[in-house]
């Protein structure tokens, strides 16, 4: 191999003495596409952001194209050839697809902005990735996918020679997917070097060509892609022995639980446009996996149910009463609780200590008159802490300052102390490190062992066909499939997804 | 952010620095009063006190709603008209034929009655919000706009004078000395601190504030939460009315809270308690009030003219959000 | 902006939310012209539109400021008092002359911009705070040196003109604010700044790493809302021939009201130059209205109603562009 396009070596970055990175290095080719993989927390960010010019290191040295570089800004590195597509996308939703793709560099023509030139270019350079669409219509119409795809446009646009993408498939379903994987071979044929960054080791292996695992701010291994399988590529993600790995897949121990009573049960639910027929049913001591694709209708559903986005017709039985809650807190009255896809969004207050948002949910029973008895607050408090392994500096501590998966187990305490009998996941183990994700996962079956009942959604097949008892499919807004845990192996609910009527094909693209 | 370190300073180290920045308005505050006691002529006297606690306390009154509001992440532009709506139906009841026949009941009313009126217009701020999902600052800027004109539309635009000493007691009376607004004021404040430490309520504000949508999600009333704030601010403005009123033994509905909501915006803002919401210090506002009412009092009685101590009090303004802010960001 | 809907190139027509509010408040204000024409002899006189014009021109200027910094997700307070500090300075420098006592008006509006924009892009003060503070600043240094009283201009030199002169037929301050105007609604649409100015308004962080010079922007858009505001200040100053340290309060809160009739949301990132003139034309012509009711003495209203006609108008404009805006987010 000639001289790497980057070559960063012995890279050290410090945050008030913590170390993040120690002597990280990370080599990329043009026209490769390099995979960087590693728990959360393990620097893969903060290796970026060094190299963007986001964050000052340390120590080290960068070369890119064969000079030493040293951005001071995102934007210097976009210059100087390095664009980076952020995981929340970061374009201006109200401006025309046009505009995003040429903010910063307008075409102008006698001093005035010449729109008609701008927005030819940006069709022609869409087309490229078989994107056809009206570029002057704002970018807040169009569907992730397409956001996302004009976030590469502008990149390419820049003439950039390493595009680096930081987790671009977490919202993306599979068909957006492989679109986006046609983009980056494009792109590797053209000679631009990708860094690509996911959770999801399954699609490495569709179009990556070597990978860099990162684990405690050092590189610790560099591999083609075709020399590691998967079971390797974890365990040097976790720095653990093999034998571990293999006997824990997931969390879950597939005890076929045996069904109770029933604590939810939906028909023919109709939501907007998105909901057309759905159909779920929960038992007290069963997991439920509720799967499809992203769009089908999934979490739409689960917000029904919570009487966050009341349905526009179709029946809702919870705990044997038919009502239709139509606020959360009509459906927390019930025993009902929902942990949101989305922790930073939906989920945590922030600002307030773990103490407050463990008990946010059940707070008003431990008030008499107005005022919070906060013995008994702390006591639970206690309790679930214990109970959960939620690590925290103190209970004052502020929730935002703790980890993802402590933040998790955060969210789920707080339901769990309301005593609920049916609890709502979405997506629970998104975004968490394979340690606490493992751990959550055990924890869920335990509840549902004790007879909770539990709804998962999940985007993860495995933690489906290895969690669930009973499995509902969902396609583009209609329960396709109902299969008990015997009959729910993923080719199974692979097969009940793509079971789509044409119309859903176009909406993706806007 | 006063009372701040009950809720989350436990654990943390103590830190100089960190602790003077976050304090900045009580650090000033205390300078001030040092700077005072040694310079200002006559500061040490019991008057110097009433004057000053007197001055500030409208506005303190109406920084305890505001922080309300504010902590859920709202604004209220409408608290001055609504002062201006409950010193002109103050005076209107008590002078009516109804109010003069019957003395006692009269003036119970003219308490009553528009601190209810700017307590249910508030209420309809917050419900105008709520249910229409508009931006605070344009929801509120509606009462500002509309209140004034019903203030003067009441009254015809004219000065309502009188001299009532029952009812002025609100703005005039002391109890053992000490001036019965500066007793509201404490009293509002005391209650408030305690709503944000104790109750249940208190912790819905500052969730809503902090994460609207989680909030909602784990069962917060949201627009519940948020109607009371707005209504609980148009109480605190009424009241405030009325002691304004009751100081000038006249009704100017033209000019009867002229500008109050920029000067309680600025005390809770210098107070410490960020727009952002999710967090509150009705202490701190308290604090941020009298650090405004002093400086200006300190020129004054310093040969500085008016007009230059509106451009210290900018600076004030500036500076103590400015520290507070490096304060977070270190 | 409403007015370039004719270009097919302009984007904004295709952004169907401000699309929707405009088209509403243009309807409005014909409704409105409409119904005075209608109803009152000499609403649509040479006498009465050019006052009306006159007058609200000021109020154009500091709307169309506000409007730039709206459209930032900003907010200036400090565009009535910035006014009325400018009136007292030209005033003052007016025996000299029409061009330093306008020199000198737009010069305080430069200073307060300039304080306001150093305020919130350097030492990252929320706008809403740091433009009281210069709100405070401007008022108190207004008042200081016109020793709280207000300053009479000069006569002498044809510095008056500005307010009270005519060019071609039309008063001298409205063709200030529709010069003003047209540059704003070029600047907005066809040329980078203003297209920064919607992008950071639309998500700043998105902006900054598109390596959109942010700071820079903001600080201009509060220079430029200085300016225009101390421009309404000369304007003031020469059309009541006097400059008044203690004018220009509530300005700020009419014009954030005239920029949000006009469909530019207070979130930042969409907004119309176009429609904010419409929206100050719609308050001020209700105050017309309201006094030509009065004139007919079929009814006396007092005038005071006027403050309550234009909040419910504005709550109305509110509750229909929410409709609007989550038909829009829906369809979206």
């Amino acid at each position: 191999m000639t001289a790497p396009l980057l070559g960063m070596r012995d890279i050290d970055k410090r945050f008030q003495g913590v170390k993040a990175l120690s002597s990280a290095s990370l080599e990329v080719a043009a026209g490769e596409i390099m995979a960087l993989v590693g728990q959360n927390g393990a620097g893969k960010s903060t290796l970026i952001k060094v190299l963007t010019g986001a964050y000052r290191r340390d120590g080290g040295s960068i070369a890119f194209g064969g000079e030493p570089i040293d951005f001071a800004s995102p934007h210097e590195a976009q210059r100087g050839g390095i664009s980076t597509i952020y995981q929340e996308i970061n374009l201006v939703p109200f401006r025309s697809v046009a505009e995003n793709i040429f903010l910063g560099r307008e075409h102008r023509r006698y001093g005035l902005l010449d729109w008609r030139r701008m927005n030819h270019q940006a069709a022609e350079l869409l087309r490229r990735f078989a994107v056809e669409l009206d570029v002057r219509r704002p970018l807040m119409g169009f569907s992730t996918a397409i956001q996302q795809m004009v976030a590469i446009a502008r990149a390419v646009s820049f003439k950039a020679r390493l595009v680096i993408m930081d987790e671009p498939t977490s919202s993306l379903d599979e068909r957006e997917v492989a679109v986006l994987f046609d983009v980056m071979r494009q792109l590797r044929a053209e000679g631009v070097a990708v860094i690509f960054i996911t959770h999801r080791l399954d699609e490495l292996y569709q179009v990556c060509d070597r990978v860099t695992v990162m684990r405690d701010g050092r590189t610790v291994m560099t591999s083609l892609m075709a020399e590691v399988d998967k079971l390797h590529l974890i365990a040097a993600m976790l720095g653990r022995d093999l034998e571990t790995v293999r006997a824990h897949a997931t969390g879950f121990s597939a005890t076929s639980a045996k069904a109770g009573e029933e604590v939810l049960s939906a028909e023919g639910l109709r939501i907007g446009r998105k909901v057309r027929d759905a159909r779920v049913e929960v038992r007290t001591g069963q997991i439920v996996g509720l799967a499809g694709l992203l769009g089908s209708g999934r979490t739409e559903v689960a917000r029904a149910v919570f009487g966050a986005d009341p349905p526009d017709a179709g029946t809702i039985r919870l705990t044997g009463k038919e009502v239709t809650p139509r606020e959360p807190a009509d459906a927390i009255a019930l025993g009902v609780g929902y942990c949101s896809e989305d922790r930073k969004a939906d989920g945590i207050v922030p600002d307030m200590s773990v103490r407050e948002n463990l008990t946010l949910g059940i707070l008003p029973r431990l008030t008499q008159m107005g005022v919070v008895d906060e013995a008994r607050q702390r006591a639970i408090v206690d309790r679930f802490m214990a109970r959960l392994a939620i690590k925290a500096a103190s209970v004052e501590q502020k929730i935002r300052e703790l980890s993802g998966g402590n933040q998790q187990k955060v969210l789920l305490a707080r339901w769990l102390c309301t005593d609920p009998k049916l609890l709502i996941l979405d997506e629970p183990t998104r975004g968490i490190d394979v340690g606490a994700k493992a751990e959550i996962q055990s924890l869920i079956r335990e509840l549902a062992d004790q007879g909770l009942g539990v709804l998962m959604i999940s985007s993860e097949l495995e933690e489906i066909v290895e969690g669930a008892d009973r499995v509902f499919v969902l396609s583009d807004g209609r329960t396709v499939a109902d299969l008990p845990h015997t009959a729910a192996s993923a080719p199974a609910i692979m097969a009940a997804m793509a079971h789509e009527d044409p119309a859903a094909t176009g909406t993706a693209n806007g | 952010m006063a009372d701040a370190p009950t809720i989350a300073g436990k654990g943390a180290s103590f830190d100089v620095t960190a602790f003077f920045r976050r304090y900045a308005a009580l650090t000033a505050l205390i300078v001030l009063l040092a700077f005072d006691f040694a310079v200002t002529p006559n500061f040490a006297s019991w008057q110097t006190l009433n004057v000053n606690l007197t001055q500030v306390a409208t506005i303190v009154i109406v920084s305890v709603g505001m922080t309300l509001v504010i902590a859920t992440g709202g604004i209220d532009l409408s608290v001055g008209s609504l002062m201006a709506i409950a010193g002109a139906l103050a005076p209107l009841i008590f002078l009516s034929p109804f109010g003069r026949a019957h003395p006692g009941l009269g003036d119970a009313l003219a308490f009553i009655i528009p601190v209810a009126a700017a307590g249910l217009l508030g209420m309809f701020n917050g419900w105008f919000i709520t249910r229409f999902q508009v931006q605070p600052i344009v929801g509120t800027l509606v009462m500002f706009i509309a209140g004034r004109g019903i203030g003067q539309v009441l009254t015809n635009g004219n000065l309502q004078v009188f001299k009532n000493p029952t009812f002025q007691f609100i703005g005039l009376g002391r109890i053992l000395g000490v001036p019965f607004q500066v007793i509201i004021m404490l009293a509002l404040v005391a209650a408030a601190a305690w709503t944000f430490r104790r109750t249940l309520f208190g912790r819905q504000i500052l969730a809503v504030g902090g994460n609207e949508r989680a909030a909602r999600l784990a069962g917060v009333p949201v627009n519940q939460v948020k109607r009371w704030v707005y209504a609980i601010s148009g109480l605190c403005a009424g009241i405030a009315g009325l002691v304004v009123v009751s100081i000038n033994s006249s009704s100017d509905a033209n000019l009867v809270g002229l500008g109050m909501e920029l000067d309680a915006i600025a005390a809770v803002a210098v107070g410490g308690t960020p727009f952002t919401g999710g967090q509150a210090s009705v202490v701190g506002s308290l604090i941020g009030a009298l650090l405004i009412q002093l400086v200006r009092y300190t020129l004054l009685a310093n040969g500085v003219p008016d007009a230059a101590a509106l451009v210290v009090k900018g600076l004030i303004i500036a500076g103590a959000v400015w520290s507070q802010q490096r304060g977070k960001f270190t | 902006m409403s007015a370039g809907t004719a270009t097919p190139a302009a984007p904004s027509r295709q952004s169907s939310l401000a699309w929707a509010g405009q088209q509403r408040v243009l309807i409005a204000l014909v409704l409105l012209i409409l119904f005075g024409a209608l109803r009152y002899d000499h609403f649509l006189g040479a006498y009465n539109v050019l006052s009306v014009l006159r007058y609200n021109s000021m109020f154009a200027l500091t709307s169309l400021g506000m409007c730039f910094v709206i459209m930032t997700a900003g907010i200036d307070l400090s565009v009535g008092t910035t006014a009325a500090c400018a009136s007292v300075v030209s005033a003052v420098l007016s025996p000299v002359g029409l061009f330093p006592g306008l020199l000198g008006g737009l010069a305080t509006g430069v200073a307060v911009g300039a304080i306001n924009g150093f305020m919130v892009t350097r030492m990252k003060i929320q706008p809403f705070i740091a433009t009281l503070s210069g709100m405070l600043m401007a008022s108190g240094s207004g008042l200081l040196l016109a020793h709280n009283q207000s300053v009479s201009v000069s006569y002498e030199t044809n510095f008056t003109w500005l307010g009270q002169g005519d060019l071609l037929g039309f008063p001298t301050p409205a063709w200030i604010a529709g010069l003003a105007y047209v540059y704003g609604s070029i600047l907005l649409n066809f040329s980078s700044f203003g297209r920064y100015v919607l992008a950071i308004g639309g998500n700043e962080e998105a902006a900054r790493l598109m390596g959109l010079p942010v700071d820079r922007v903001k600080f201009w858009t509060y220079v430029q809302s200085g300016v225009f505001a101390s421009l309404a200040g000369v304007i003031l100053a020469a059309q009541f021939g006097a400059g008044q340290p203690a004018e220009g309060v509530g300005w700020e809160l009419f014009s954030i009201a005239a920029v949000v009739v006009g469909g530019t949301l207070l979130t930042g990132g969409v907004g119309s130059v176009a429609t904010t003139l419409i929206g100050v034309l719609l308050l001020g012509l209700i105050f017309n209205v309201l006094n030509f009711e009065n004139g007919l003495g079929w009814i006396s209203l007092s005038a005071y109603w006027q403050s309550v006609v234009r909040g419910v108008f504005l709550m109305v404009v509110v509750m229909a562009g929410s409709g609007a805006a989550r038909r829009a987010i829906r369809a979206a």
